[in-house]
């Protein structure tokens, strides 16, 4: 555990148990992501993946266990302290701010990082974010875009705005809830290079969850596969593609 | 960009045509007309505040009349005590702004239609607590006689220099709302409005963006009804009872919620045209409603959103295609 030639761990999940009615959604699953790890978690649907997330986002409380980001416990902290403590995230449903500009929606997701209530108030109106917001919308090729309401683009760029927002606040640790979801191919392939060029660019972190094993296995660096709530592989993606266990739990033959 | 600082510059010269209209247009008119106008800024204000609180941060609220209530009756008091007004004005609004805020804090456990209720009930607690708190209020006989502010050799006894009065605070509502809705609290606002939860994982703090919705949107309520006291001189409390919430909400509505100018075409149209319509007599109720359903179903967006839609028809914009080879720029 303890090597002193790791950092200490960006994200640390201790023994995290969590039960619904007689349900055991999630069994004393532990693991570490250190910074600049791309860890993919896995697994079928009802595996436990969504409840362990909402246990890392502070959501949902653990039964037993500890949940820490950079060395604090997350549990019951609302998602603007956790935004705060340098967590970003991104949702499986599109969640953008339809009726803003593209260039407004990833402001918003720096401005709160950006001085006191009161300066906010009495500052400029950008909270002095729009250089920033235009290099981050240059990154993944929506500056054509930048006056256009989010509403009005089409899912994957909106998918994309939706990425950016996440990574304004230059967070430490970043957790993509099915990024790949109804996003084409074309679009796909060009969203995951952007991830992988962000990585590799800032160090950050990333948490994904994810059913296109294709998509998991090309940009994660460690992948670990939950079944019915427990931890049953764990590896870099070449490892988890021939594991017995996993082949007969979830990809198949 | 271009068209973006000529479309600025058309509307900053709709907006001094404007003003220069409400400057001239009660010049030589009778003191019915003027009060009228008056009245229409008034509500206005009152609008404004509302449209922060619904049209901007998308909270629902049924109480704005009542917030009209407590800035009146504070002013009334005071300067019935011989307070001059402008010593009265900060203090119904600072008790608005932290009234507000109370009544916000439901609207963190309740949305939509539960909040409407919330603040329906609200509305109608302020209404009873100023009828049967007749130490204090005057109970249904109200309260009159209260003086119009004078500003050294400018007084405001008559309807033309207390129209101005008006125009003049207007104005300065007007700016200050401008300069919150611009500000960061007015993209916060619209994202709460928009998607809370998405706000709240950007470190949107949205428990106190939404009191702050409630708070900043009463203190406009406030306002108004600091300026209703001496333009009537006499309060009672079924002049802020539910009907007036309602009504409110109908400016906000009608103008174009979320839209800036919009409580300015909303109170015109819920002020002024029953005037215009007065002639039909009778029918007027019936000829308002009839226009008031026509207009909901054929522009939802508010009577704002027809300009939206003539510069749509006029000046097309260049559509940006939504598909894979522009969309995404890929290399």
């Amino acid at each position: 555990m303890s090597d002193l030639a790791m950092s200490d761990p960006v994200l640390s999940v201790r023994n995290v148990e969590k039960s619904f009615g007689g349900i055991r959604a999630v069994r004393g699953v532990s693991f570490d992501v250190r910074k600049g790890e791309v860890l993919g978690l896995i697994g079928p649907n009802g595996s436990g993946k969504s409840t362990l997330f909402n246990c890392i986002l502070g959501q949902l409380p653990p039964d037993a266990g500890e949940v820490s980001v950079n060395g604090r416990n997350v549990s019951g902290m609302r998602a603007s302290e956790l935004n705060k403590l340098g967590v970003g995230r991104t949702f499986q449903q599109l969640s953008v701010f339809p009726k803003m500009t593209v260039l407004d929606n990833i402001i918003l997701a720096g401005q709160e990082h950006h001085g006191t209530m009161l300066s906010r108030l009495f500052g400029p109106s950008d909270a002095g974010l729009t250089e920033e917001a235009e290099r981050l919308i240059a990154f993944f090729r929506l500056t054509h875009l930048r006056d256009e309401l989010a509403g009005s683009l089409s899912y994957g760029q909106q998918k994309l705005v939706d990425a950016a927002m996440a990574f304004m606040a230059g967070p430490s640790l970043v957790l993509l809830d099915e990024p790949a979801g109804g996003v084409n191919l074309t679009m796909l392939a060009h969203f995951k290079e952007r991830l992988a060029a962000y990585n590799v660019e800032h160090g950050t972190t990333f948490v994904v969850i994810e059913h296109n094993m294709e998509f998991v296995m090309s940009l994660c660096t460690r992948i670990i596969v939950l079944a019915e709530g427990a931890v049953i592989a764990e590896g870099t993606p070449d490892e988890i593609r021939s594991n017995q266990t996993v082949i007969d739990a979830y990809l198949g033959g | 960009m271009g068209a973006r600082s000529l479309h600025g510059a058309w509307r900053l010269l709709l907006i001094v045509a404007l003003l220069a209209a409400a400057i001239l247009l009660p010049l030589g008119q009778k003191n019915y007309f003027i009060y009228v106008m008056t009245s229409w800024l008034i509500f206005a204000i009152a609008a404004m505040g509302l449209n922060l609180t619904l049209g901007y941060a998308g909270q629902i609220s049924l109480a704005q009349a009542s917030f009209m209530a407590i800035g009146a009756y504070t002013t009334a008091l005071m300067t019935l005590a011989g307070w001059h007004w402008l010593a009265s004005l900060p203090v119904g609004l600072a008790f608005c702004f932290v009234v507000g805020l109370v009544l916000g804090y439901p609207a963190l456990r309740v949305k939509g239609h539960f909040l409407a209720f919330v603040t329906l009930a609200f509305n109608t607690l302020v209404f009873l607590v100023l009828r049967n708190e007749e130490w204090l209020t005057g109970g249904t006989y109200g309260l009159s006689g209260m003086p119009r502010p004078e500003f050294g050799s400018f007084s405001t006894d008559k309807q033309l220099p207390f129209y101005y009065f008006t125009l003049g605070v207007t104005v300065l509502a007007a700016l200050g709302l401008w300069a919150i809705v611009r500000s960061p609290w007015g993209r916060a606002f619209k994202a709460l409005r928009e998607n809370p939860i998405r706000a709240e994982s950007l470190g949107v703090d949205t428990r106190r963006v939404t009191l702050l919705a409630f708070a900043i949107g009463s203190a406009y309520g406030g306002l108004a009804g600091a300026l209703i006291t001496p333009l009537v001189q006499f309060i009672d409390p079924g002049s802020f009872g539910l009907a007036h919430s309602l009504r409110i909400l109908l400016m906000v509505v009608v103008g174009g919620a979320g839209y800036f100018f919009g409580p300015f075409i909303g109170a015109a149209v819920v002020i002024l045209l029953p005037e215009v319509l007065r002639f039909t007599e009778g029918y007027y109720l019936i000829i308002y409603s009839a226009l008031v359903i026509v207009m909901l179903v054929f522009v939802p967006s508010g009577l704002i959103g027809i300009f939206g839609r003539l510069r749509e028809k006029l000046w097309p914009k260049r559509q940006v295609r939504a598909d894979m080879a522009e969309g995404a720029r890929l290399p």
